[in-house]
């Protein structure tokens, strides 16, 4: 048997986790470095599945496949296609990033007393967790098992949001524990009820296929072994999609998410957005449209409909917002309703574009959101009218943080808009006026970010702003091979679609479907 | 050859990521370091240049592919150049004017501490602005497009400190994001018809589809170039961005970027010849913005917004001239050129007067300034004459053709396009006689501002000179070097294909009658502005004056209808988000099973026992399944 790789790479950042948690009260920093050196060391085991994948082989590779309650059928079965290391990449590459953005986010108050303070560990230990839970389910090829970890990422989750929220915030520390706690009470219940459908839709699947394996089921498909109705299949389809659209999360099941993201600390908001969301979009790509093509065909027009609404009411939404981090929270339910449209489209341009639209979201999201998390722990408030003139005061701080929103209102030479552009390509193909309605998004983007950066950047310096210090060495290590990343992805994403495309090939043939021809070509 | 096209992007890219990520140790260099990659680019153009005219007219376009960008199935993107007659026009044009601006910013920004950034900024406008007339695809153009785009963003906005700079920043791009909808959706259509969106392909296949097509292409990429070089109805940025650095409204506002959208059409030349419907809405989008502009140019106070109309107006002849047809294409890119020298001088004129007079941009505080700064007063007045198409220079060689052509539209488009023109002319001869007038003639009208600091006008440092008198040659001469013999026509004519324009009268009778409303508008100007003393306090004007002052209330409108109507739009949404989805969500949740009330209970805050009855929940449903299998 060769060396569990696949699985290695969830458990070592669970390992880490263990070990972090267990680092006695007063080693804090050393707890930090643990939590870095084993997100570090994920990194590298991610580096090696993305060598080790060969993106024209087998359709699932460096599988493994052990029988774990046979009664139930249930597999331990672990294998990734193009899209699934992608995400692992992306998942591994972030954390490090994430766990030094908030190196001092749980650093315990001056007023309290250091030597018992144990939430540094925690909040540290709970980060390599979901790490190990998200890695984990890109990876399970086993329903039941993704079902397992999609679930249970939610109660590290919960701890981190209800937990460590931002300290900067307005009010009293009661009235911001209140809200703090209410947005993870929120954040769980949102996710749970989409959890228990998604588990009725899992039960239902296996007494419809009696196995729930991946594999098996294509099998079976393949063979004509499987009998599912069409009123099942729709039904099974819509209890999936669910809860993927609550953690995606799509118009009208988006409420939580600002919530979410304004309370938690910044590390904490990208990793919601960039890394435990994406959960939903792979989801719907690897599930929905694999188990259930016809369903996921029969409900387009009403989700196309649903992501353009996303689209252009994030958008909206967050031209109106007063705090820049749900500033940012509604940009991305914006940028979440292009990568659904991008699935939905059933092109290979909008599924390749939904794809790598994940990882570059992802990347752009976190040089956003922790520079705009630095920004915030100077002043101590969220809210945008607090601040003016900051790019006098710190320049390289107002820089990073225009790349950063550059990025996220999709540039041409930054990553994101080689995605965009794909998703809108690829949606326009199949649905002219749904592609046309989506490129509002264009000048709705731009319109919420430069309005942010207007306000918060430029014009005469704040008396509150003006003894601000620029961008420090470790916040520098975060935001410039984020930058670095966001160009080079941007000008030369071959090596990313080299990986990506062969995946959606196969999800094209799932579902039964080809790319329109060009009307010169059909015509001949 | 060809593996040097690479390098004229590469050299001004360089320059911009060693100046912005350098800091403060290249302060003393980053100006130096800045023009001299300019001017090396300019250089390596030069060289392009040389081998180009050395070879027959129809092998002189050179390829040269970098690598695939964004491959997808059939969708193909390459970072890949194509270096034609129209591309090397630009290339010399931009790396040209570019230079000299780089030259002239050195001792215009010599006292702002953030020089070096700016000279960063300069060059990575060079590099986009080389991408966009080298890309050999439209998802390249658009690249550079919007890498022009940023720059000016970035320029707009460099004395961010003042709020009107950062908003008139924003303004231009989000103004420009409207236009670029245009583009993406030609893209899309693009590929979706012809399965390609290269050049070449799209171009040679325009017979294979139907008229509808190439329509829907035609106008989306008008829209695109309405955004880019302020044509009607997308044109209210274009006077705000005069917040930026002067240098910076004569080369992006005036010589270069701004006439992207001219190079976007005559490029998809082959396009619009196969829709007459988008000719001829170029054609009126050209003659209204030429109107339009002229109109506002003649009421504006601020030297740099009349100007800036005037810039409006004269793309607005290229736009209509590049909707002509073959009859227009290489008119439109030599009055571009042409325009490109005299509009660069008179903006790098207009800065020399405000560097010497302590910034102050309104012409009622200048006057009689001749005396004190007379190269200032003989480039612009050089390039005053080549505006307005006084005989033999610039001007009048390539303006003249578009009227010409303009006639020769044929029918009534033909004598109505050819009217807009000629009254363009008028209008052209009028405003800029009245900025002459105001700026170097009659009485000194400046006086000790508010902390009782006089002006002491000046001529400027010769690093500053020294490029005004270079443009002031070139529109002097080269309107006639490029007419005569039709040199310029018979360069461009591989590329933009070319027919001789029949007007319907004969082409001595347009020239003097172009010359005879040339000298009305000059009579006219003249009676008002150099018989009279000009008041320094602006008089309230007719209702035209006043509405042309605020650029014929299209900002107005614009407030009224989509700032104010959005903010409403936005906070309603906050609102209903707020009340309406979440409550609706969160009232359905309580709602069900009216479990709400024993709920708030469990509801003890411990997220210990959420946990636990999560698992517990989910124990459950598991357990029951089992035991259903068991039985």
């Amino acid at each position: 048997m060769s060396f569990p790789l696949l699985t290695a790479t969830a458990v070592l950042p669970a390992a880490g986790a263990i070990l972090t948690a267990a680092v006695p009260a007063a080693r804090r920093t050393a707890a930090k470095w643990l939590a870095l050196l084993f997100s570090l060391g994920t990194l590298v085991l991610a580096a090696v599945v993305l060598v080790r994948f060969e993106p024209n082989g087998d359709r699932y590779q460096l599988t493994e496949s052990h029988t774990w309650i046979k009664d139930f059928g249930v597999h331990y079965e672990l294998g990734v296609d193009g899209i699934g290391v992608a995400l692992i990449a992306l998942t591994a590459l972030l954390i490090p990033f994430v766990i030094v953005a908030g190196w001092k986010d749980a650093d315990p108050l001056e007023t309290k007393d250091n030597k018992r303070w144990r939430p540094t560990q925690g909040f540290f230990a709970l980060i390599l967790m979901v790490e190990a839970m998200v890695i984990i389910s890109f990876e399970a090829t086993d329903v039941f098992l993704f079902y397992i970890f999609f679930e249970a990422m939610l109660i590290p989750m919960y701890f981190l949001i209800g937990g460590f929220g931002d300290r900067a915030h307005s009010g009293t520390d009661e009235a911001a524990a209140t809200q703090r706690s209410y947005a993870a009470v929120k954040f769980l219940l949102y996710n749970l009820v989409g959890g228990l459908i998604m588990l009725a839709a899992v039960i239902g699947l296996y007494t419809v296929t009696g196995t729930f394996s991946l594999s098996e089921i294509a099998e079976l498909r393949a063979n004509g072994g499987l009998e599912m109705s069409t009123n099942v299949e729709r039904l099974l389809f819509l209890g999936f999609f669910f809860a993927f659209a609550v953690k995606a999360p799509l118009w009208p099941l988006h409420t939580w998410l600002p919530n979410a993201m304004g309370e938690a600390t910044a590390p904490v908001a990208v990793l919601i957005t960039a890394v435990v969301d994406k959960v939903g979009t792979f989801a719907m790509l690897r599930f929905c449209l694999q188990l259930f093509p016809e369903a996921s065909k029969w409900a387009t027009p009403a989700i196309l409909v649903l992501a353009l609404i996303s689209i252009v009411y994030g958008a909206l939404l967050a031209v109106g917002q007063r705090d820049i981090k749900r500033l940012v929270a509604y940009a991305s339910i914006s940028h979440f309703g292009f990568i659904i449209l991008g699935i939905f489209a059933m092109t290979s341009q909008g599924q390749s574009g939904a794809t790598l639209y994940m990882v570059n979201h992802g990347i752009s999201t976190a040089a956003l959101m922790l520079v705009a998390g630095f920004l915030i722990s100077r002043r101590g408030s969220r809210l945008i009218a607090d601040y003016g003139g900051v790019q006098k005061v710190a320049p390289v701080l107002a820089g990073t943080f225009l790349i950063g929103g550059l990025a996220t209102l999709s540039l041409p030479g930054l990553a994101p808009f080689v995605s965009e552009f794909l998703v809108l390509v690829g949606v326009f193909a199949a649905y002219p006026v749904v592609g046309i309605i989506a490129t509002s998004g264009i000048v709705l983007a731009a319109l919420y970010v430069l309005v942010l950066y207007q306000r918060t950047m430029t014009g005469p310096v704040k008396a509150e702003v003006s003894g601000m210090k620029d961008l420090k060495a470790r916040e520098l290590t975060v935001v410039v091979p984020l930058i670095v990343l966001l160009i080079g992805l941007g000008v030369f994403p071959k090596p990313l679609t080299d990986i990506v495309n062969p995946a959606v090939t196969h999800t094209m043939h799932d579902v039964n479907k080809q790319d329109p021809k060009p009307e010169v070509e059909a015509a001949k | 050859m060809e593996n040097l096209i690479a390098l004229l992007v590469a050299a001004p890219l360089l320059g911009a990521a060693v100046l912005l990520c350098g800091g403060r140790r290249l302060d003393r260099i980053g100006h130096w370091l800045g023009t001299v990659l300019a001017a090396g680019s300019f250089l390596i153009g030069a060289v392009l240049f040389v081998d180009m005219i050395g070879k027959g007219a129809d092998d002189r376009a050179l390829h040269q592919k970098l690598f695939s960008w964004v491959p997808v199935e059939s969708f193909q993107a390459d970072i890949a150049f194509q270096l034609d007659q129209l591309s090397m026009t630009f290339v010399l044009l931009i790396t040209g004017v570019g230079t000299l601006i780089h030259v002239y910013s050195i001792g215009y920004m010599e006292h702002d501490e953030r020089r070096r950034r700016f000279f960063g900024y300069l060059n990575l406008f060079l590099a986009a602005m080389l991408l966009l007339v080298l890309a050999d695809n439209y998802l390249l153009l658009y690249f550079g497009w919007e890498g022009v785009g940023l720059a000016s963003y970035l320029l707009i906005g460099f004395w961010q400190h003042k709020p009107s700079a950062a908003t008139a920043a924003k303004k231009a791009f989000l103004v420009n994001r409207v236009g670029d909808i245009g583009l993406s959706i030609a893209i899309m259509l693009m590929f979706t018809t012809f399965g390609t969106f290269a050049f070449g392909p799209v171009l040679e296949a325009t017979g294979d589809t139907g008229e509808g097509k190439l329509t829907a292409i035609g106008l989306m990429l008008l829209l695109a170039a309405c955004g880019k070089s302020a044509q009607v109805p997308l044109q209210s940025w274009l006077g705000d961005a005069m917040e930026g650095p002067t240098p910076v409204s004569a080369l992006i506002h005036a010589a270069t970027m701004v006439t992207a959208g001219v190079y976007l059409i005559v490029r998809s030349g082959a396009i619009f010849d196969a829709a007459p419907t988008a000719q001829l809405v170029v054609t009126v989008v050209g003659a209204v913005t030429l109107l339009f502009g002229a109109i506002v140019g003649c009421a504006k106070d601020d030297i740099k917004k009349a100007l800036a109309g005037s810039t409006m107006s004269q793309i607005g002849y290229m736009i209509l001239a590049a909707g002509l047809g073959p009859i227009g294409y290489a008119f439109a890119i030599m009055h571009l050129v042409t325009h490109g020298f005299f509009k660069a001088g008179l903006f790098l004129g207009a800065g020399s007067v405000m560097h010497g007079m302590n910034d102050e941009v309104d012409m009622r505080k200048y006057g009689g300034l001749r005396k004190y700064m007379p190269v200032t007063f003989i480039t612009f007045g050089l390039g005053y004459l080549a505006l307005i198409g006084f005989p033999g220079l610039s001007g009048f060689f390539s303006k003249d053709k578009i009227i010409e052509a303009a006639f020769a539209a044929g029918g009534t488009q033909g004598w109505i396009l050819g009217a807009a023109t000629l009254l363009g002319a008028g209008l052209t001869a009028f405003y800029m006689t009245r900025v002459m007038l105001m700026t170097f003639f009659g009485e000194k009208r400046w006086q000790p501002d508010a902390d009782g600091n006089e002006p002491h006008p000046h001529e400027s440092p010769s690093s500053m000179t020294i490029p005004m008198i270079v443009l002031a040659f070139g529109s002097v001469f080269a309107g006639g070097f490029f007419g005569i013999g039709d040199r310029f026509v018979n360069w461009l004519e591989p590329v933009t294909k070319f027919e001789h324009p029949h007007p319907p009268i004969s082409i001595p009778v347009i020239t003097g009658a172009t010359i005879a409303v040339l000298l009305l508008g000059v009579a006219a100007a003249y009676l008002q502005y150099g018989r009279k003393p000009i008041p320094v306090v602006a008089p309230r004007g007719s209702l035209l004056t006043r509405a042309a002052r605020r650029d014929l209330l299209q900002d107005d409108f614009n407030h009224v209808v989509l700032v104010r109507g959005g903010e409403h739009l936005t906070r309603s949404l906050v609102y209903l988000d707020h009340k309406g989805v979440d409550g609706v969500v969160n009232g359905t949740a309580a709602a069900v099973g009216g479990l709400s009330g024993r709920l708030r209970k469990l509801q003890n805050g411990y997220a210990r026992s959420y946990a636990v009855s999560m698992f517990g929940g989910t124990a459950i449903l598991i357990a029951a399944t089992l035991l259903m299998r068991a039985v």
